[in-house]
């Protein structure tokens, strides 16, 4: 063992290697001391930062709890969001997966839409989307639905696709030779074999978007971001906590139930 | 009664597999069609049930010309040939009984499938049938979680429940031990006499189909070049079938020959 | 059907097993999701009327996007944006990553007594939990708009993310060669220093490079809450209903990230 760990130690000091650790190194630091002068950032306040911080976070101990009932409604539709938002984009994804899997796309040229599709959609954050849909559909609920309906749709698709690509063809070759429907084949074939991909592709989107559907409300997009907005402008630091406490908890009970979901369905 | 005539298949790659075969299967015989690897034996099969598309010939299954049918009309057909694989082509993530029911799907609505409500009288017989094949008891196993033997019994048992006038077998022991093939081939010997139907069987072991089928058909190059009963397929048939008729005389090991053989046909 | 059900019992029929211990607790499961979609559209009070609306304003805004604009002040904005972006991903990545490396060991189970297991574990949930806006907001409060902000939010956000693969890379270590260390009297540093380090370094790197990509595309919208960054200016574009300019910033947004990935895609290999 020891003389094993030895060797190892002997290759990691060879000279180019050294070298080649030091110039990583030293191009790491580098870029860092560029990058932070170059932020031009006041030193006044990188140094009051700890303490306003430690102010902050007195001003919002303990949690306004009699808060709880008021931005209960925008936490319900926080999860309306996600899920309205998730379940779209699953549903839009759906035909472009199918584009996007080699062995589905009619052509190279659909091949190729589809993964345009896939990498725009997912290269454009979350807010960005958000911000474009308010200016479409004005503020509220539904632009941000939209947002994180298109933000999802390049993952889902990406993923169910790989489910489509990875189908055992002889499985539907069986179906279809006892006589069944086009359709029959579609449910006894080709669904089971792309439901675990489907249903953890959802869930676990669901799990991302709950989070995602915190903070669209920034740009005016719903959801409890506008609360937190809100409270934050009017330095109501108590609400403040008592709002990222519920949306620690809803944050953990989506990621439980999606990797509950998830389980049970292999 | 199946009736083959001088069917042809040429792939789009430009492989002739089927170079006009004809050939007539009946009463409840039990056929073996041997042959080296790419001799055309799996694309016979397909082609009977147009699993893959013949480009001439004819298929006859008693009064029905298999080969004149549109899509509709064809898939009636198929309720009446059932079809085994040698990768059993379960649907792995379905239970037992929903594979073997999946036989049935043919006489179901599609909206009665799709609430996996199938008549009482088959679900009755899926029952039977399992009991038969030795799986009483597995109904409600996941597919996946079954050996070898027992996925390509679940297999059989989806093409018994169909009720066919014929069973097409492609390989059925090649993904399985000795003994359980041979308690496979048992099975299906089984069912031609019990439910009084012919099996066409694609078989590589050669010694398995002399014990079993009651007529050998040698297929080599996409042609018919052996047809007989099991003691007529001598040295000289195995010749004929396995390296196109020349003597062994001056070669190396046989099985050696025979592998050479199969990998230039591959090529 | 009462008929079809009779028969059905008759001859014998079957149920499908389910995952969710039975039929009844699976069709409450459904149903529940549906009821919730349902509840959920009937809720944000999603009309066929400002669909059709909003298709309208989408021809309006493809129109005033197209074509994207790039005059020589506005070329100047966006490029002092996007500088300004890059330059927080680095020194955010570098932070974090060495606050993270004391996290990330005092985090791994196998290290470490289960209190400080416990306390950095709640550290590394709370940092996952929040998005990186919301931790910008609260930033952004606490010392001023400014990348300043933007670097403390990333910071932080990379935290979680590094300080839980480093503490399960650390799990999952050879304690053999821990064991090699001790046995020749080694003291805990040492241990760290000669039997966790080498095993973990070469993941340490590729992590690092993988995280600096997550923190590019995460700096140009930090901005949107005022942390600095692109996202001030495409903020601002928005605002003053400049929407040529906005697809301009929209699209540099979407070349940097797919060369940030791109390029770490190319450096994790290398490195492994
Ligand atoms: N889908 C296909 N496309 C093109 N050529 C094919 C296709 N399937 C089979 N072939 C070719 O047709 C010929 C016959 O193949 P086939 O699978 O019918 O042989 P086989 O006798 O079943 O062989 P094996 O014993 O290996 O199963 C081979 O030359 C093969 O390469
Ligand atoms: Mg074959």
């Amino acid at each position: 063992m020891a003389a094993e760990s030895d060797d190892r130690e002997w290759r990691r000091f060879s000279p180019t290697q050294r070298a080649l650790r030091a110039l990583g190194v030293g191009l790491a630091v580098a870029a860092f001391v560029v990058s932070w002068r170059a932020l031009d950032i006041n030193y006044e306040y990188a140094a009051t930062a700890p303490r306003e911080t430690y102010d902050l976070l007195s001003r919002m101990y303990p949690p306004d709890l009699g808060y709880v009932t008021e931005i209960l409604p925008p936490l319900i539709e926080t999860i309306h969001i996600s899920i309205l938002g998730t379940a779209f984009a699953v549903l839009i994804s759906l035909p472009i997966a199918f584009l996007a899997a080699e062995n589905t796309s009619p052509n190279r040229a659909t091949y190729y839409l589809g993964k345009f599709i896939v990498s725009f959609t997912r290269s454009v954050n979350v807010i960005i989307w958000a911000l474009i849909f308010v200016v479409l559909f004005g503020s509220g609920a539904l632009a941000g639905v939209l947002a994180i309906a298109v933000r999802s749709i390049g993952f889902t698709a990406k993923l169910i696709a790989e489910g489509i690509e990875e189908i055992d063809h002889g499985q539907v070759e069986a179906i279809r030779a006892t006589g069944a429907s086009p359709f029959q084949v579609l449910m006894y074939a080709i669904a089971p074999q792309i439901k675990p991909a489907f249903v953890g592709v959802s869930t676990y989107r669901w799990d991302i978007n709950v989070r995602a559907s915190t903070i669209i409300g920034f740009v005016g997009a719903g959801g409890i971001g506008v609360a937190l907005t809100t409270s934050i402008n009017s330095f109501a630091w108590d609400n403040v906590l008592t709002i990222l406490i519920a949306i620690l908890g809803v944050v953990v009970f989506s990621e439980v139930f999606s990797a509950y979901m998830r389980r049970k369905v292999r | 009664m199946l009736t083959v005539s001088d069917l042809h298949k040429t792939y789009e790659t430009g492989d002739e597999a089927l170079g006009g075969v004809s050939m007539e299967v009946s009463g409840n015989e039990i056929v073996a069609i041997v042959g080296p690897s790419g001799a055309g034996k799996s694309t016979l099969i397909r082609c009977i049930n147009r699993l893959t598309e013949p480009t001439a010939g004819e298929v006859w299954l008693d009064d029905t010309e298999i080969t004149g049918l549109d899509t509709a009309e064809l898939r009636k057909a198929r309720r009446d040939m059932g079809m085994i694989f040698q990768e059993f082509n379960l649907v792995e993530r379905l239970t037992v009984m929903e594979n073997v029911l999946s036989g049935r799907l043919g006489y179901t609505s599609n909206w009665k499938a799709l609430r996996r409500k199938f008549a009482g009288e088959d679900v009755q017989r899926a029952y039977e049938i399992l009991d038969r094949v030795g799986l009483g008891g597995y109904d409600n196993s996941r597919a996946d979680e079954l050996s070898g033997g027992q996925r390509q019994r679940v297999g059989i048992a989806r093409a018994v429940i169909q009720r066919p006038k014929i069973l097409l077998v492609d390989e059925p022991t090649s993904s399985l031990d000795p003994e359980t093939s041979r308690s496979v081939m048992e099975l299906l010997t089984d069912i031609a006499t019990d439910d009084d139907i012919p099996v066409l069987i694609n078989i590589h072991e050669i010694d398995l189909a002399i014990d079993y089928a009651d007529r050998i058909v040698g297929l080599s190059d996409g042609e018919i070049v052996f047809e007989g009963p099991p003691e007529a397929l001598d040295e000289e048939g195995r010749d004929v079938i396995y390296r196109g008729g020349e003597s062994r005389v001056g070669r190396a090991a046989p099985d050696e020959t025979t592998d050479s053989l199969t990998t230039e046909k591959r090529e | 059907m009462s008929l079809e059900e009779q028969t059905s019992t008759e001859y014998g029929s079957w149920e499908r097993p389910s995952a969710f211990y039975n039929k009844y607790i699976k069709w409450v499961i459904y149903g529940l999701i549906v009821v919730f979609v349902v509840w959920s559209m009937w809720d944000i009070r999603i009309s066929f009327a400002r669909f059709v609306a909003g298709i309208d304003a989408a021809v309006d805004l493809v129109q005033n996007m197209v074509p994207p604009e790039l005059t020589p002040r506005k070329r100047e904005l966006l490029v002092e944006g996007l500088v300004e972006s890059i330059n927080m991903s680095i020194v955010a990545t570098v932070i974090g990553i060495l606050i993270s490396l004391p996290v990330g060991f005092l985090a791994a189970e196998n290290l470490m007594p289960s209190s400080v297991y416990y306390a950095s574990r709640g550290v590394i949930s709370i940092s996952r939990s929040f998005h990186e806006l919301i931790v910008a907001i609260v930033a952004v409060k606490a010392v001023g708009f400014g990348p300043l902000a933007g670097v403390i939010a990333l910071s932080f956000k990379t935290i979680g993310f590094f300080g839980k693969l480093l503490a399960e890379e650390l799990e999952d270590i050879d304690s053999g060669q821990l064991d090699a260390i001790r046995a020749v009297g080694g003291s805990r540093f040492q241990v760290l220093l000669y039997g966790v380090l080498p095993q973990v370094l070469p993941r340490i790197v590729g992590l690092s490079i993988y995280r600096w990509d997550i923190n590019i595309r995460h700096s140009t919208v930090v901005g949107i809450v005022g942390a600095g960054g692109i996202g001030v200016t495409l903020l601002n574009s928005f605002q003053k209903y400049d929407y040529d300019f906005s697809l301009t910033i929209i699209l540099a947004i979407v070349a940097i990230v797919l060369v940030g990935e791109a390029v770490s895609a190319i450096v994790r290999r290398r490195v492994q």
